[in-house]
């Protein structure tokens, strides 16, 4: 069965993954909007750079963040001055990790949405005298909804299957950054198969689940 | 605009399916005289070594494979065709004996492991190791010691010293020895215990930093056995490469990278 430790690792990685969603849908939106709207030359790398964690190996991404938020890193140095100490091993820094490793997953998604929906209903908001950003939050924010729940769910599960980079940042301390995939590869390193067995199913069942919400949902909509 | 998706799609599996039909012959094979070995990870420096001058000097292929003995262990279970394990430890050949995946001879201690408390910053680590009772540092680094018997070994020096508890809130648990170097060498932990044959230099002293050799008698010794397994038992290439990790010139590349040799 699930150990004390185990249960502690599945609360801190809903934890975590929430967070992160939550910081990436601020974040995302605004870039995604952007994305799917400018005529700007930057579209193309910024656009790119958004993507880079879908191709980039976890380890590439956690060595560079363990040497950027460490003592002689940038932002490192940049959070020593501001009195927050170094982040890596600790949950504020495994946030930032997750963010920049699920940005595509949600940015993406939300991009898209903006993108289907055309310049015609803002067009038609604008006539009937909707400023920007009201018609923004009326017409735009609504008629994106599906690629906004679609955004939410990967980024979430995106972040619960999180492993290679929370590995290299987050020092495996419970309670704090060892998660629930990290909690199975030590089962697993430890030859505790049994106890790997709970968790790792679990993840599989976790899994199917959110992908079937997601590919049931698309179903309907191609119904309607 | 689906059917210009439609073809593109296609025609990215075909390409993926051509690498993949291309490349699959470079995927190691065993020949006569080609040997898989798996390393453990504190032995990578001086096994490169090692085998570079076994293949000089006997004309046979080595494929090397690095990682920690737990995965291999789990591998070898699923069938993985390693021949020889250069392990970290004793357990985990025992273990391969008793699961009959390993076979008893050869088999013999080819190095004996020195533990070292090392930081990246000069002056950090005083050359006696009093700095394990000061409260000068914010983060730990230690290999996990259900997992690694440095991390174990570290433990244990703790433990000894009466420390382990006042460090044990700060401690950052890597996955194996390696992790825990990078976790020191980029500063984000101030110190921790490391595997000598890491910092050593080509001098034969640290390399960058401060470190504290610690007393052999304040851990269990670290012996670290080679074992032919089971897939390798009737390869001459296999018994050759254990043999020779008995050799003159490996046991100097071994005490060269800072371990002590087996009487």
């Amino acid at each position: 069965m699930l150990t004390g430790d185990d249960v502690q690792a599945i609360l801190l990685t809903l934890r975590l993954a929430a967070t992160t969603v939550a910081l990436l849908l601020l974040i995302g939106t605004p870039i995604a909007w952007w994305l799917a709207r400018t005529k700007s030359r930057l579209k193309g790398p910024v656009g790119a750079l958004v993507a880079l964690p879908l191709v980039l190996p976890p380890t590439v991404i956690g060595f560079y963040m363990l040497v950027a938020m460490g003592p002689w890193g940038p932002i490192g140095k940049l959070s020593s001055a501001l009195g927050l100490g170094t982040l890596p091993f600790t949950f504020t820094g495994i946030v930032i990790a997750s963010v920049v490793y699920s940005m595509p997953f949600v940015v993406q998604p939300i991009q898209n949405a903006f993108e289907a929906m055309g310049n015609r209903p803002l067009e038609v908001a604008a006539t009937l005298g909707a400023n920007p950003v009201s018609a923004f939050f009326t017409v735009a924010l609504p008629l994106a909804r599906p690629g906004f729940v679609t955004a939410t769910i990967l980024g979430f599960a995106h972040t619960v299957g999180e492993f290679g980079v929370v590995l290299m940042v987050g020092g495996n301390i419970p309670g704090k950054t060892r998660l629930i995939s990290v909690q199975i590869y030590d089962h697993v390193e430890a030859m505790e198969y049994a106890n790997a067995h709970w968790l790792a199913g679990g993840m599989l069942v976790f899994s199917f689940l959110v992908l079937l919400a997601l590919y049931s949902r698309r179903k309907d909509r191609v119904d309607a | 605009m689906p059917l210009c998706r439609t073809a593109i799609a296609s025609l990215s599996l075909w390409v993926l399916l051509l690498i993949g039909v291309t490349t699959f012959p470079m995927a190691p094979q065993a020949r006569a005289d080609e040997v898989q070995v798996a390393v453990a990870a504190n032995f990578t420096a001086p096994m490169r070594k090692i085998a570079a001058e076994f293949e000089k000097d006997t004309g046979h292929k080595t494929v090397l494979m690095f990682g920690t003995v737990g995965k291999f262990f789990a591998q070898m279970k699923a069938g993985a065709p390693f021949e020889v394990l250069v392990s970290s430890d004793r357990e985990t050949p025992d273990a391969l004996l008793r699961e009959g995946l390993a076979v008893e001879a050869p088999r013999f201690t080819y190095a004996i492991g020195k533990l070292v408390l090392w930081s990246a910053s000069p002056g950090v680590v005083d050359p006696k190791g009093e700095v394990l009772r000061s409260n000068a540092f914010r983060h730990f680094a230690l290999a996990n010691p259900r997992l690694a018997v440095y991390g174990a070994a570290g433990q244990a020096v703790m433990k000894k010293l009466g420390v382990w508890e006042a460090i044990e809130p700060r401690i950052v648990t890597a996955e194996n020895i390696t992790q825990a170097y990078q976790f020191i060498a980029s500063g984000n932990a101030e110190l921790g215990f490391v595997a000598y044959s890491q910092v050593v230099g080509l001098d034969g002293k640290i390399a960058s930093g401060s470190a504290w050799m610690v007393p052999t008698d304040l851990h269990p010794p670290l012996p670290q056995d080679v074992i032919l397994l089971t897939p390798g038992k009737d390869s001459a290439a296999a018994k050759a490469i254990i043999a020779y990790l008995r050799s003159e010139k490996a046991r100097a590349i071994i005490l060269s990278y800072g371990y002590d040799l087996p009487n």
